[in-house]
């Protein structure tokens, strides 16, 4: 075999037994951010270094991949990723979310409920839900280490006071076990609830900001809120153009330059199987505002 | 210093990462019992499977602390420093990871470094080596990775063992984790586990 040749998974053998102390105490006290000594990837930041780390320092031969950027399968930040760890770990790589045992995502949760015997790795640019509120570290911490989360329920409340409606979309903040204060990435609100009580144990890696988290499986995932303002997830009001579901995250997509959209699933493999199963249905219905769709357009 | 050190894994670079899988999986699924595959090579009365685990998650930047039991052994320590590099901690307090090789010898936990509220990441994870995982009183385990509750036994622990848990517990951000291991398997009760009960 010619070319150049890597160590299993592209990480030094040192590098993954750090990443692994850093991924086991971050499960053992879930929420709280482990610093880590992140390194450099042959990616740049804010394409999923953290992840790609986090999975690297997993991922063993066995292991099914799984990569999704937004929801997508088949974007360049996912197959580029899914095309590393096949090169470098020779790892088998699916779409299927039900086959898959790790998958790494950029800022969605998959639709299909996870299993007991999944990884989902999450890319994280923030991991620090309260940095936006106060800049110095050495502050943050101590808020987190006296569990004083009273200013980001004032953020929470000056949405409201402004909106009339807490108007945070994504990366909306979560309690974990009843104790940290977690950036769940920036997700949308809409996955939020998927975190609680999940099979799957969710990790966490930002790599610029070298932080790894953790949730435990079956972890109480609350997303913060008030008694007379709850939390509400947000979707578009409209089926998928696609597929025709009505119960999950859609894109809006812009189809020309004379205000013409469509709304279609936001999770790509959740879609297809949807529409796999579904041929005979009926024409699938189209968003407000959607150009007719051409029915067989798959 | 014996002459050889008796060998680590046979491949280093998956055995490490089979090893750790079931490490997580076990911290992620407190008292959930995960199989691995010892290191026979290992010199006693450092178990197989300890041994193991110092392989996956030891190296120079932890210092590693050994109780009477280990220690009253030379070629444990050496075994261990010429596989893995990591400094012999004379300082319980100071360590990254304690073994523990008989259960009469535990000490207190507040004797190994708890982490600080800001960082409670710096603090002792102890491998505790243990018969197996089918008798002992069983502990009723509740918290973050357990669906409900989940029932756990392993011999030989200290009488004490469900109270020091509690207080560790009781202390939380800050506390040790603990990996109890026998031969070939592993599994966890890291800080965050309850202990909702103790029957028979």
């Amino acid at each position: 075999m010619s070319g150049p040749t890597y160590n299993f998974a592209y990480l030094d053998e040192q590098t993954k037994r750090m990443i692994r102390r850093a991924i086991l105490k971050a499960i053992a006290v879930p929420g709280y951010q482990v610093p880590f000594a992140s390194r450099e990837m042959p990616m740049p930041y804010g394409w999923g270094t953290g992840g790609v780390q986090v999975t690297a320092a997993i991922l063993g031969p066995d292991d099914v991949l799984k990569v999704i950027d937004q929801g997508s399968d088949d974007t360049t930040n996912a197959v580029s990723i899914r095309k590393f760890f096949a090169k470098t770990a020779g790892v088998r790589t699916t779409t299927c979310t039900t086959e898959a045992t790790v998958i790494q995502t950029r800022h969605r949760i998959p639709e299909a409920p996870l299993g007991e015997g999944q990884v989902l790795v999450y890319q994280v640019p923030i991991p620090e839900p309260l940095r936006f509120l106060e800049p110095r570290e050495t502050e943050t911490r101590r808020m987190h280490a006296l569990a004083e989360y009273g200013l980001i329920h004032v953020k929470l409340y000056e949405d409201i006071a402004r909106h009339g409606h807490i108007a945070t979309t994504y990366a909306y903040p979560v309690q974990v076990d009843g104790r940290y204060v977690m950036d769940p990435s920036p997700t949308p609100k809409f996955d939020n609830p998927k975190m609680n009580d999940c099979a799957a144990l969710q990790l966490f890696g930002a790599g610029r900001e070298k932080r790894i988290y953790a949730i435990p499986p079956h972890t109480t995932v609350v997303s913060l809120d008030f008694d007379d303002h709850p939390f509400e997830r947000y979707r578009f009001d409209a089926p998928c153009a696609l597929c025709g579901a009505t119960d999950s995250y859609l894109d809006e997509v812009i189809t020309d330059d004379e205000g013409g959209r469509m709304f279609a699933c936001s999770d790509t493999d959740y879609c297809e199987k949807r529409r796999a199963t579904n041929r005979d249905d009926a024409v699938p219905g189209n968003g407000p505002g959607a150009p007719a769709m051409d029915a067989a357009s798959r | 210093m014996t002459a050889t050190a008796a060998p680590g894994f046979a491949d280093p670079v998956l055995s490490a990462q089979s090893v750790f899988r079931a490490i997580m999986d076990a911290t992620a699924r407190p008292g959930s019992i995960q199989s691995i595959e010892g290191v026979a090579s290992a010199p006693p009365p450092l178990s197989a499977g300890a041994a193991a685990i110092a392989l996956t998650l030891l190296d120079q930047d932890t210092p590693v602390w050994l109780d009477a039991c280990l220690a009253a052994v030379p070629e444990c320590g050496d075994w261990l420093r010429f596989h893995t590099g990591a400094p012999i901690a004379a300082d319980a307090s100071r360590s990254a990871f304690a073994f523990v090789g008989s259960a009469a010898q535990l000490p207190q936990f507040d004797t190994f470094s708890l982490g600080t509220p800001e960082y409670p990441d710096r603090s002792t994870t102890l491998v505790f080596q243990v018969d197996g995982f089918s008798v002992g009183p069983p502990l009723a385990l509740s918290g973050p990775g357990i669906r409900g509750r989940q029932v756990f036994r392993a011999a030989p622990l200290p009488a004490d063992f469900a109270e020091r848990l509690a207080a560790n517990r009781a202390q939380f951000p800050c506390g040790v984790d603990v990996l109890l291991v026998c031969s070939n398997a592993v599994a966890a009760l890291p800080r965050s586990v309850h202990v909702i009960a103790e029957g028979g």
